[in-house]
């Protein structure tokens, strides 16, 4: 069963313009978005820059505002409760970022970066957070005497790594991690990756994992939501999604992914050209007059696409 | 080695940076050749001085707190005794460079056709027109529908793939013989990559062009490259033609980062993992095998003292005689030969 | 653009308003007026108090503000009590006196900042770039009546090259060539040690605006291009260095009417700077408001030429 659920969300920003600066259009950043998550599982949400992909992680945990739509969290609706201090949810849902580095106060210890969430949310004494925080590092395998050092001295992985660490802190039931590892060198990205799915077995974590990167969303999750203008334009698990794309815009991200097979390259080019074509000759098919994506339908029990009723027919 | 044919050659090229007072090299000791109508891919994780090597071969250091030395032949002329001004005939006339990031590799005061037209300005004795001309048949080259329009449009009203090829065109302009791409489409989405490295290769076989493509993304050396040369630490850990890289990588360093990769792993298996650290610039283990840090399962005796570069196969080149001995941790026995 | 302006400027009503009614209120709130120094022992108190009455300085604030706004609208100010003429007149005068110095000394500022800055930026951290920060350093700590009695006791006294006092020698006939060269003569020394003193923040701006530009990759891009070293500069490093001091413009301009006080009351030159203080002085209000109200114009005028100029010389920044 899942344990939270989003409801058509929608965040939309007001286009100023004319004399008197009146509100004349919207940017749909989110577009009547539902997603529902169950404990222990991994989401991704890929698409391309300006997809709308990390408005919507923002807009879940509360850094954006949300025009309409609802959140459930545990049968509640949480929607208006994001961003209260002492709310459940608040200490439930946590977030890591891209750039852990911009993410951390530099004139803080790690000490106090691990402290704050514990402060937060737990009413500890000084020696039982000392030992939550001893904890912490040793969850993401960190020595005890990086306490006293501050941001700029750690590695890219290690600050990802605290990232991490302070997300956890308090026992969340969910983390959205927005592109955690895009920043990162292959090996470090390796370690992270890795380390994320270890507390993820241990501690029964939900992700909401947000990445452009295909290869490492194949890799980590369960069930992956395509976005493209704001809009899904195809949900399914992971085989669906990578077995069976159904949506042309899916198929085109899938054929742009680079291989690391060199010797299939050539074929690899004849695909993606076709695809390309495809993709040029049958758009009407996926996208309305005003190229927006349609309303998604279910084709499975898992795997819904966004098609208009006439292509669902020929199917 | 045969290099009669070869476009570029490199020979020991070392470059150093002061850091206070004292000069670190942050490329050793690389010696590395470039034919026509070839791309040759430099791999490396951040820091390991592709780039430098890069910049090294355009002259487009900062000469006050760099050295280089060593020898890089194009024409018969060793690049790295030349002044600025005998560079800047070089530049983007004979050897042109394409970098990461589209969004600020252009002038955003200046109109797209003036930037492009600035080479040929220098290089060529074509008039006004004929400049104008040759940039709406660049624009058209790089795939660029509307060039007349976009030649009066300014970097900010473009998209990221279309600054791309307008960088590319810049790079082109002057029809060099070299071409150099640091990270080409690290910057740009999938889709637009693929539709850069497809322009790529399409221009190269229309001109003959050779490439050296800088990259992190085993994806896209995969995609583009002939031959490769990984480096670790500021050396050549290994060279050899693509695909005997992809299949039978030597080298713990290739074959760990080969097997780092999420595309090569079932799901649910755990990808494999480096031991340690890069080791920054001034930390640079200088003596023996630079990776044994990182693999200290290894038996220290199965490093060479000082680790040289062996041609096992031709044209397939590793350093250090410690991948005979290599296995991942936990797996038994060692390489196979 | 135009739409944008016309906005701009239909917004700067109510701004002026509210200005207006709020330095018109703290002006009546200031202790005594005009007449308190004129009280001697030989006035009759009573006369004084028929003359406060004449004046409407009874009527109700908002009567008051009622007259003094409508005749403002008709540019009539009322009259400086001390000075006994009309407040535009006297403004006008002022105003023009010291717009000529501004503007000298402004023109001096974009001289001698403008090449060291670029000097400096250019060739970072060698002799000359820090004989120039010594300079902008040695200029931004020295006070303004420093320097300025250091240039009159040296050219003006010692040297005689220049006129101490004053903005024209009496007896020339106005409209000839000698007359209008001896006002320039006159504006030189003052204007010149103004510039001195306001160079240091263009200098050192451009200068870090010049280094940081060095490093982005549009130069590496142009450097690859084979371009020599003097023309990546002045085509692409210098023009996207000034930018900032282009978006300042629009406030130089309309700054020119500020005047200053030490440099006007030190070369004895008649100009905006020492009306205000003046006329604060003598709690002459009609004047005071009028300033206050001039420079509050001149602000949003200022803001809204800079923003102009931006969207000519950055393509980037479109008002429409």
């Amino acid at each position: 069963m899942s344990f939270m659920q989003i409801s058509d969300l929608n965040v939309h920003y007001p286009i100023r313009g004319g004399f008197f600066n009146t509100v004349v259009d919207k940017v749909y950043a989110v577009d009547g978005v539902s997603m529902e998550f169950e404990k222990g599982k991994t989401y991704g949400l890929v698409g391309e820059s300006g997809s709308g992909k990390s408005t919507t992680g923002k807009a879940i945990i509360g850094l954006e505002k949300i025009t309409s739509g609802q959140i459930f969290y545990e049968g509640e609706n949480v929607t208006n409760q994001r961003r209260n201090r002492d709310s459940a949810y608040n200490k439930d849902i946590q977030m890591i970022f891209q750039d852990s580095h911009s993410s951390m106060n530099p004139r803080k210890r790690v000490l106090d970066i691990l402290a704050e969430p514990i402060r937060n949310f737990m009413k500890l004494s000084d020696q039982e957070e000392r030992k939550r925080i001893k904890e912490l590092l040793a969850i993401v395998g960190m020595s005890e005497d990086v306490l006293l050092k501050y941001p700029h001295e750690f590695s890219g992985g290690q600050k990802q790594r605290l990232g991490i660490a302070r997300a956890v802190a308090c026992n969340p039931k969910m983390i959205i991690a927005d592109e955690p590892v895009s920043a990162l060198d292959l090996s470090v990205q390796a370690q992270v990756l890795n380390f994320m799915k270890d507390i993820q077995r241990e501690f029964g974590l939900s992700y909401l994992f947000i990445s452009h990167d295909l290869g490492v969303v194949k890799h980590m999750c369960d069930h992956i939501a395509i976005m493209y203008k704001g809009r899904f334009v195809e949900t399914g698990t992971r085989n669906d999604i990578y077995m069976n794309p159904q949506h042309i815009y899916t198929k085109r991200l899938l054929s742009a992914i680079p291989n690391i097979e060199p010797e299939t390259r050539l074929e690899r080019k004849v695909i993606r050209q076709d695809v390309e074509a495809n993709y040029q000759k049958e758009q009407h098919k996926y996208y309305d007059e005003h190229g927006k994506v349609y309303p998604l339908k279910s084709i499975s029990d898992t795997h819904k696409v966004a098609m208009s009723d006439i292509e669902r027919g020929g199917i | 080695m045969d290099t009669a044919n070869d476009l570029l050659t490199i020979r020991n090229l070392t470059t150093s940076f002061r850091i206070k007072e004292t000069y670190h090299a942050a490329v050793e000791d690389i010696s590395l050749s470039l034919k026509k109508n070839e791309v040759l891919a430099i791999v490396g994780e951040s820091g390991c001085g592709k780039s430098t090597l890069a910049t090294s071969i355009v002259g487009l250091y900062n000469p006050v707190n760099t050295k280089v030395s060593g020898e890089i032949f194009y024409n018969n002329q060793n690049l790295t005794q030349l002044n600025d001004e005998q560079f800047n005939s070089l530049r983007g006339n004979h050897i042109g460079f394409i970098f990461q990031d589209p969004l600020s590799a252009l002038n955003p005061l200046m109109r797209i056709g003036e930037q492009i037209a600035e080479g040929l300005m220098y290089h060529t004795k074509l008039s006004k027109q004929q400049r104008g001309k040759r940039v709406l048949e660049l624009l058209n080259q790089v795939g660029i529908a509307k060039p007349e329009r976009v030649a009066r449009q300014f970097p900010h009203q473009l998209s990221g793939g279309m600054r791309q090829r307008v960088v590319i065109a810049i790079a082109l302009s002057c029809k060099p013989s070299i071409l150099i791409a640091d990270e080409p489409t690290t910057a740009l989405d999938v889709t637009i990559q693929a539709q850069i490295l497809d322009l790529l290769k399409a221009l190269q076989s229309e001109t003959e062009t050779g490439i050296i493509l800088i990259t992190h993304d085993l994806g896209v050396v995969a995609e583009m490259a002939d031959r490769v040369a990984v480096m670790y630490a500021g050396e050549v850990v290994e060279e050899a033609p693509v695909q005997e890289l992809f299949t039978n990588a030597k080298h713990p360093y290739t074959r760990s980062l080969l097997n780092s990769i999420p595309q090569t792993h079932s799901e649910n298996e755990r990808l494999e993992v480096i031991q340690g650290m890069v080791p920054s610039l001034m930390n640079l283990p200088r003596e023996g095998c630079r990776f044994s840090a990182r693999i200290p399962w290894i038996d220290a005796a199965a490093h060479e003292s000082k680790p040289q570069l062996h041609e096992i196969a031709p044209g397939h080149l590793v350093r250090c005689t410690c991948w005979k001995h290599f296995h991942f941790e936990g797996e038994e026995g060692g390489g196979t030969v | 653009m135009w739409k944008t302006i016309v906005r701009r400027v239909l917004l700067m009503i109510p701004q002026l308003f509210i200005l207006s009614l709020f330095i018109f209120i703290l002006a009546k709130q200031m202790p005594g007026d005009p007449f308190t120094g004129l009280i001697t022992p030989e006035t009759d108190p009573s006369r004084i108090e028929e003359l406060r009455i004449k004046a409407g300085f009874y009527d109700p604030w908002y009567v008051q503000y009622y007259h003094w706004i409508t005749n403002a609208f008709q540019g009539d100010f009322g009259r400086s009590y001390t000075y006994k003429i009309a407040v535009s007149t006297l403004i006008g005068e002022r105003g023009l006196n010291t717009f000529w110095l501004s503007l000298l000394s402004a023109i001096f500022v974009y001289l001698i900042a403008i090449p060291l800055g670029v000097l400096a930026g250019r060739y970072q951290e060698s002799f000359l770039d820090k004989s120039i920060t010594l300079y902008s350093f040695i200029s931004y700590a020295i006070p303004t009546f420093v320097l300025s009695l250091i240039f009159v006791y040296i050219f003006g006294y010692r040297l005689m090259w220049f006129p101490t006092s004053g903005t024209v020698d009496v007896g020339l006939e106005s409209g000839t060539m000698e007359y209008y060269w001896n006002k320039i003569h006159h504006l030189l020394l003052p204007a010149i040690t103004y510039a001195i003193l306001g160079t240091t923040a263009i200098i050192q701006y451009l200068r870090s605006e010049i280094i940081d530009a060095k490093t982005q990759d549009y130069v590496k891009t142009a450097r690859s291009k084979g371009i020599p070293m003097r023309k990546v500069y002045t085509r692409h490093i210098f023009r996207n260095s000034l930018l900032p001091i282009a978006a300042f413009l629009g406030f130089t301009i309309t700054g020119l009417l500020g005047g200053s006080i030490f440099i006007e009351t030190i070369f004895g030159f008649p100009g905006m700077g020492q009306l205000f203080i003046n006329s604060i002085m003598s709690r002459d209000y009609s004047v005071i408001t009028a300033l206050v109200m001039l420079y509050g114009f001149l602000t949003l005028l200022g803001s809204l030429l800079s923003d102009i100029i931006m969207s000519i010389v950055d393509p980037r920044i479109r008002i429409d």
